[in-house]
């Protein structure tokens, strides 16, 4: 369906990783919740963070986004620790979308996608035809064009998490981090969304997210992150990595892993205490 | 799609975002404000028609008429647009950054600060207070006042960034204890200190001088000129601050820049009037629905603002039997208006 991204400009590195971390400690005040982890973005690939509650999997993601500064160790976005970067060279690069964002009451659509120029706008040059190229092209590349004199908060939860991520789009980075993008939707608008993000990942696009559903995470990514207590326990194709040991250890679930019968990858089914019938 | 994306105008290097209804409501504002000005100059004991005012203004008046409006005249109607402007990008300001319409220079402290300042200095006799108002006057004492609450309460609600509601909360507590502390001074003080320190306590625009009026046009001109600049870094924070930072925004600076610009101009305000309320409230919340904004607009803002408070001082001045304090206005006009709001986001 998508055949270009939306600036049109592939990627640049296809071998080395854009993104990864390098020994970084991060913590809230005295709280270390990630201790020397070390990991690599591979480029081109949906790479899905998942782990336990407080396992620090969005830490991770802040981390890598630099919207938290880790007390040791660095980050590093095209070979420079992105500490050093100017953040406004940082959000042309990458584009963040953060855990459940709010748009004031009554800004349309239009408006919000136009914010995600800001990184490539000045003082003097605040909007130039570019601009409303790229943001027409972000609308219809999530399928919102016809939303966009609609006010942001008059829209279904599914609907405004597409405008969002159109807005991070017309940022015009190749490489995209998503903080749960599928959190409050239902499991059509949840599918919705991922299906969205994986017409991004063919158009060219990188992308980093964080999930807590189990199945969507296999189905959608090429590349898990399984965390548990701040540090990573398995990182790799989920066909590799979910196993129902691994699963066992890092959520301490009880689960059997078997072929998903409609696609390619596993497919979990959790085992509780009650209706079962194990043989 | 073509109409929907807004179009931009582009001028040589500049390029903008072109919104006529937003364009044509400040222009309206302004006209609104200038026409509200010249017959504020024109009221008086000695009475002037418009066209002469505006004569005089651009330099072709009588000489009668100039020494009565550029000398007597002049600086009260300046001061009452100047604070008008402060007060009203102060709101919204303050506004944006907590993202919550009912902060204010008001709640956040600095007007109940430097009334109780001013209090303080006009009922507690004796060597220092009498020392302090010689030397630096009762404005000045009071605008440090403003600015020393103000400070202390963005550095009681700071915690790793500024939170909007904690700002609120810290604001308001410290808000009651200073006027605790101003009630407590007004029912032990001398009951003829009272009548000076309410009288002060009200706002009032009554008797600017020159040199009052002239502190506080180039202390606002200044601090307009910071928050122009720094407003278009302020355009994502209305996201929120992780959606800012995502688009490069160093939002932690930008958000101090702007919020002691607005304790600064509601300084400037406190000094030039005393402390007139509601202004800064009400003028940021009138903007956003005139002009159809999300968000507070800031020049709109500026001349809502503007408007309301030249607009109470002339009714103040003319349409009541007796001639009251402009702060008392605009408490007439504002409280109702809070009201409204409220009332209106409770039925939502």
């Amino acid at each position: 369906m998508v055949t270009q991204s939306v600036t049109g400009v592939e990627s640049e590195s296809d071998h080395a990783s854009r993104l990864a971390a390098r020994g970084v400690t991060v913590g809230y005040g005295a709280r270390t919740v990630i201790d020397d982890l070390d990991v690599a973005i591979p480029p081109g690939v949906i790479t899905t963070i998942i782990g336990p509650n407080g396992c620090g999997k969005s830490t991770l993601l802040r981390t890598l986004s630099r919207l938290l500064k880790p007390s040791k160790g660095t980050v590093v976005l095209d070979g420079d620790d992105i500490a050093r970067l100017r953040t406004r060279d940082v959000a042309r690069k990458l584009g963040l979308l953060p855990q459940a964002p709010v748009a004031p009451e009554g800004l349309t659509v239009a408006d919000l996608v136009a914010r995600g120029r800001h990184p490539h706008q000045s003082w003097l040059r605040q909007w130039s035809s570019d601009d409303a190229d790229v943001v027409e092209r972000a609308l219809a590349m999530t399928g919102v064009s016809d939303l966009a004199d609609r006010p942001v908060d008059a829209l279904s939860g599914g609907q405004r998490q597409r405008v969002w991520i159109s807005m991070t789009l017309a940022q015009g980075t190749d490489l995209l981090l998503l903080d749960e993008p599928t959190t409050y939707l239902d499991l059509a608008h949840a599918m919705d969304v991922l299906d969205l993000v994986d017409d991004l990942h063919e158009s060219g696009c990188t992308v980093v997210m964080v999930l807590h559903d189990l199945n969507l995470a296999a189905r959608y990514s090429d590349n898990l992150i399984v965390m548990r207590e701040g540090s990573i326990l398995a990182q790799g194709h989920p066909r590799d990595v979910l196993t129902a040991e691994l699963l066992q250890e890092a959520f301490g679930l009880n689960a059997k892993v078997i072929d998903d019968p409609v696609g390619d990858r596993p497919l979990i089914v959790p085992i509780g205490r009650t209706h079962v019938q194990l043989d | 799609m073509k109409p929907s994306v807004t179009p931009g105008v582009r001028l040589g290097q500049v390029s903008f975002v072109w919104r006529p209804w937003i364009v044509s409501v400040s222009l309206l504002l302004a006209a609104a404000t200038f026409l509200v000005f010249c017959l504020s100059i024109g009221v008086g004991d000695f009475p002037i028609g418009l066209p002469q005012v505006i004569a005089t203004i651009v330099g072709r008046g009588e000489q009668v008429d100039e020494f009565v409006i550029m000398d007597l005249r002049m600086p009260r109607a300046l001061a009452g647009v100047v604070v008008g402007i402060a007060l009203g990008v102060s709101g919204a300001l303050t506004q944006s950054i907590a993202r919550n319409p009912l902060a204010s220079p008001d709640v956040l402290g600095i007007t109940n600060g430097a009334g109780a300042v001013a209090v303080f200095l006009v009922t507690v006799s004796g060597g220092t207070s009498a020392a302090i108002v010689d030397s630096v006057g009762l404005s000045a004492a009071a605008l440090m006042g403003g600015l020393g609450t103000g400070l202390l309460v963005y550095f009681l609600a700071w915690r790793r960034g500024i939170d909007g509601l904690r700002l609120i909360l810290i604001g308001i507590s410290v808000s009651a204890v200073m006027e605790a502390l101003t009630t407590w001074l007004l029912v032990t003080a001398d009951i003829r200190d009272v009548a000076q320190a309410q009288a002060w306590l009200v706002g009032s625009l009554d008797d600017r001088s020159w040199d009052e009026v002239q502190v506080a046009v180039w202390g606002a001109l200044v601090l307009l000129v910071v928050v122009t600049t720094a407003a278009f870094q302020f355009k994502p924070m209305h996201l929120g601050d992780d959606v800012a930072a995502g688009l490069g925004v160093r939002h932690s600076a930008v958000r101090a820049v702007l919020l002691l610009c607005a304790v600064l101009l509601a300084g400037v305000a406190v000094s030039a009037a005393g402390p007139v309320p509601f202004v800064a409230l009400v003028a940021p919340q009138v903007a956003m629905r005139l002009a159809r904004c999300p968000t507070p607009p800031l020049v709109a803002s500026a001349l809502v603002g503007a408007l309301l408070l030249t607009g109470s001082d002339l009714v103040a001045r003319t349409a009541l039997p007796v001639s009251l304090p402009v702060g008392v206005v605009t408490a007439a006009i504002g409280g109702p208006f809070l009201v409204y709001l409220l009332v209106r986001a409770n039925r939502r």
